[in-house]
């Protein structure tokens, strides 16, 4: 009877943000598909509402099927049989549940049988299926793989493959290999074009890849033989009613458990490529990235949510002392910081989304027509906003997802170490989100280059010149201010050494960046909605504490610091 | 084999939510307060659209059609049913239906089934604000023709005839049926499949004659005008050629004498211990005195 989207007004608010007008215009085109089409809608608030009542049902399938499945396929989890991976039994009616209520292909166009809706609703049915079960969220959300075909690959390729996909199709994306991990340049599993076949042909092995056994595959492989590097690696598509790619083992995880984790083995497996040769890491697998990010931030978000809940719902009903925990100050600080961190996260994903939609949709639209300057203009400016914003909020939701998580088990003490509640297996989840699609210390390395660029600082100044606050609320602006001045002084002086100085204090001076935006994007939410006026105070007093520790930190750090911390190479074992 | 189509109405009633009842539910004259209770689909009138939906997906070309007797806002319960795979919808609407009890109702609605002549006729067991189950046995009654009750699972569909698996207190009965038959559907039965992303942006616009004159909006005039499978028939007491003097209070006898709060308390506690002869006791008689089993 639970209904994750109807029972979240955060995502709701976050629905009907003033830039979806913009949106809902470049995704639909003038609307042009509604005599085509008996389901596209034919103006910004038929679409709006078709957004709503669909998302209602993903509310409703996540909290009456996919919820209640969790803790039984973190239980069971897959089983590989014959080379083949089966699913734990609730993942197989998870699926079914969501094909039958029709919700795959969800931003596909309708010309392949997708539903044609913005990125920011996909984000928000990845968000609710990760607070029902994280797991399962890795098996749904890779659907997005599909959007990566859409952007780039051939027309052929994409009728062939895409409608499958809205038919409920699963996928994977087959990058890792044992001895390339963070390193996806050192990829080996070779690609090589079969003239009597008329067919690139695989052979290698791939690891760590989540879904292996799905229906359509994206792999990554070496096209031209004799390469070492980057610029060998080409995107390849593969169909797995081909059978050649052999499910060796799948890992034994810590969380996340639904999700297979595959070895895979192929075998002269035919696949065609996708768009340039040549151009596989350097632009595809960025782009699958880019996307894929999102999604571990909508997962990481649906984490903090679920984490959240059981904590407050948990700090309610336990009684010690004579009255419930939450009225302990230990517990509801506690409790008042998660939701803040939560109200942040999410802040800073659908932020994120709206940028990144708008740029996709621009460069989809480029391909039916020349832009106008201005246009081209904008296209610019939010690619420039994703590229910054991206490995922001992966790096925040995935450690505040763990960060709320662990505060959530720590409220319900004992028991919450036990698995008579959800939130021990939420624990194991959450551990995930910092480490794949790019570690936490990865995302530190994309973001850096926008802190000593100054475009992190660029938008925040455009923050505060909005000024957009509730009046009463003028000391957290003012300590928003002397927190951008502090910034701009640690960044001086760390960009005035070298590059190991940067990269030593780059993740302080992401974090410094991360709290003031955050901030800033529930400030701006307090002036339309009282709720999130206590978020935004909460948060501001968590921001200034961890700045004011950075800033410390820095400022007293010297040049010989860091031999301090490179002691440790020298360590024997 | 089955090779001929059906043509399946379902029977549905919008009723109160009485499952999570507050206590405002009751008005002070001992009726159900409607106003504190949201409307909602008849929770075994969904199993029912479940199990024809499966019909429909077992016998190609069949069509289902969902059948409601109620105020103008029942469309609602027709436009959900479309959501999740019906096919249209009729609203059978009139002031002189009001006040039924069963008897007027299946009269009302047998009407209505004559008029459609469809091969098979499913409903819910029982609605939740009446809870007398009478109404589809009353309709098979009216029209001569077979009825299947507390069904649960198809057993099998050939040309001429229906098995059905239904749920006794003990135990279950296979059952075969000529066409045309109706069957009344347990709660037991599968839960019915969710809305559909795509059919419900695209029956959104559904409506009922009535309620395109209350909306008069252009857009949804126009839109719903143009296409057919937009209109929801709304058919009165004419429509259906009824007998005035058998539908509505005059068409019922049933009388509601009075209503009591029945407030449920125990009587007296006892203590057991964990063991299991103890266990074994409370089964023993929670068994023979009917509360389990």
């Amino acid at each position: 009877m639970a209904n994750f989207f109807l029972d979240n007004k955060d995502i709701q608010y976050h629905l009907n943000h003033p830039l979806m007008e913009k949106i809902v215009e470049l995704k639909e085109k003038g609307f042009e598909d509604k005599d085509k089409y008996d389901y596209a809608p034919t103006d910004f608030e038929d679409a709006m509402d078709s957004y709503k009542r669909v998302l209602t049902i993903v509310g409703e399938v996540c909290g009456d099927v996919v919820g209640p499945n969790a803790e039984g396929v973190d239980h069971d989890g897959p089983t590989v049989v014959n080379d083949r991976v089966v699913y734990a039994e609730g993942t197989a009616r998870n699926i079914e549940a969501l094909n039958q209520a029709g919700l795959s292909g969800f931003t596909l166009p309708r010309k392949y049988d997708g539903l044609n809706f913005p990125l920011i609703c996909f984000v928000m049915a990845n968000e609710m299926v990760g607070r029902a079960d994280a797991g399962f969220g890795n098996i749904w959300g890779l659907q997005d793989c599909a959007e990566t075909l859409n952007e780039f690959a051939s027309e052929e390729i994409k009728s062939e493959f895409l409608p499958m996909v809205s038919a409920g199709a699963t996928c994977a994306m087959d990058l890792t290999e044992p001895d390339a991990g963070s390193d996806l340049q050192a990829v080996m599993l070779k690609a090589t074009w079969d003239e009597e076949q008329n067919t690139w042909l695989l052979n290698g092995v791939k690891r760590f890849i989540t879904n292996g056994d799905g229906e359509v595959s994206l792999v990554l492989a070496r096209s031209e033989e004799g390469t070492t590097d980057a610029r060998g690696l080409s995107m390849f598509v593969y169909d797995k009613k081909h059978l050649a790619v052999k499910v060796r083992r799948i890992e034994n995880k810590l969380g996340i458990k639904g999700s297979p984790t595959c070895e895979l083995v192929f075998t002269n497996a035919p696949a065609q490529l996708v768009g340039d040769r040549k151009m596989g890491l350097i632009k595809y697998v960025m782009s699958l990235m880019n996307a894929a990010r999102i999604g571990i931030g909508a997962q990481s978000t649906g984490l903090s949510e679920a984490a959240y809940r059981e904590a407050l719902k948990y700090a309610n009903e336990r009684e010690q002392f004579g009255k419930p925990i939450i009225q302990f100050p230990a517990v509801y600080e506690m409790l008042s910081n998660m939701k803040a961190k939560l109200h942040g996260s999410r802040a800073l994903l659908y932020e994120t989304a709206r940028f990144v939609e708008i740029y996709k949709n621009y460069a989809h639209l480029s391909k039916d027509r020349k832009l106008s300057p201005e246009e081209r203009a904008e296209m610019k400016a939010y690619t420039k906003l994703s590229d910054g914003f991206t490995p922001l909020l992966k790096l925040f939701t995935s450690e505040y997802c763990n960060q709320v998580a662990y505060d959530s088990l720590q409220i319900h003490g004992g028991s919450g170490y036990m698995k008579d509640y959800p939130i021990e297996r939420i624990v194991r989840d959450a551990r995930i989100t910092n480490i794949y699609e790019g570690t936490s210390q990865l995302q530190v390395i994309a973001a850096i280059r926008h802190v000593t660029t100054g475009s992190y600082l660029t938008k925040i100044k455009e923050y505060e010149s909005e000024k957009c606050y509730p009046s009463d609320m003028d000391s957290i602006y003012k300590k928003l201010v002397s927190m951008r001045e502090e910034y701009e002084t640690v960044v001086a002086q760390v960009t005035s050494g070298d590059s190991e100085q940067i990269d030593f204090h780059a993740r302080r001076l992401v974090e410094i960046a991360g709290h003031i935006v955050i901030t800033y994007l529930l400030l701006r939410q307090s002036t339309e909605v009282d709720d999130y006026r206590n978020s935004a105070q909460v948060y501001a007093k968590y921001a200034e504490s961890q700045v004011a520790s950075h800033v410390e930190y820095i400022k007293n750090s010297c040049c010989g610091d860091i031999d301090i911390f490179k002691a440790v190479l020298d360590e024997q074992l | 084999m089955m090779e001929k189509s059906l043509k399946i109405v379902v029977l549905a009633k919008q009723v109160p939510d009485t499952r999570n009842v507050g206590k405002d539910a009751m008005k002070a004259d001992g009726t159900v307060n409607r106003a504190a209770l949201p409307a909602i689909f008849n929770p075994e009138d969904l199993n029912a659209l479940e199990l024809a939906l499966v019909l429909k997906d077992m016998a190609a070309g069949s069509e289902v059609t969902v059948l409601t007797m109620g105020p103008p806002r029942a469309a609602d319960i027709l436009r959900d049913s479309m959501y999740r795979g019906a096919d249209s919808g009729i609203l059978l609407t009139d002031r002189k239906f009001a006040g039924s009890d069963t008897l007027a109702t299946s009269y009302a609605l047998s009407r209505a089934l004559a008029k459609i002549n469809p091969d098979v006729i499913v409903a819910g067991r029982q609605a939740i604000d009446g809870d007398t189950a009478q109404v589809g046995p009353q309709v098979a009654e009216k029209l001569n023709i077979p009825q299947v009750t507390y069904a649960e699972e198809i057993i099998n569909l050939t040309d001429s005839s229906i098995t059905i698996k239904r749920r006794l207190e003990h135990g279950f009965e296979v059952v075969e049926s000529p066409f045309p038959l109706v069957v009344t559907v347990n709660a037991s039965a599968p839960n019915c499949r969710s809305q559909h992303a795509k059919r419900v942006m695209k029956y959104k616009h559904a409506k009922t004659p009535s309620e395109l004159q209350a909306l008069n909006s252009d857009y949804i005039t126009t839109a719903s005008g143009n296409k057919d499978y937009l209109k929801i028939q709304e058919w009165s007491v004419a429509d259906v050629d009824a007998n005035d003097v058998e539908l509505g209070l005059v068409g019922s006898p049933t009388k509601v004498k009075t209503i009591e709060n029945v407030v449920f308390q125990a009587k007296d506690s006892k203590k057991l211990s964990s063991s299991d002869a103890d266990i074994n006791e409370l089964m023993v008689e929670l068994i023979s005195s009917h509360t389990l089993g």
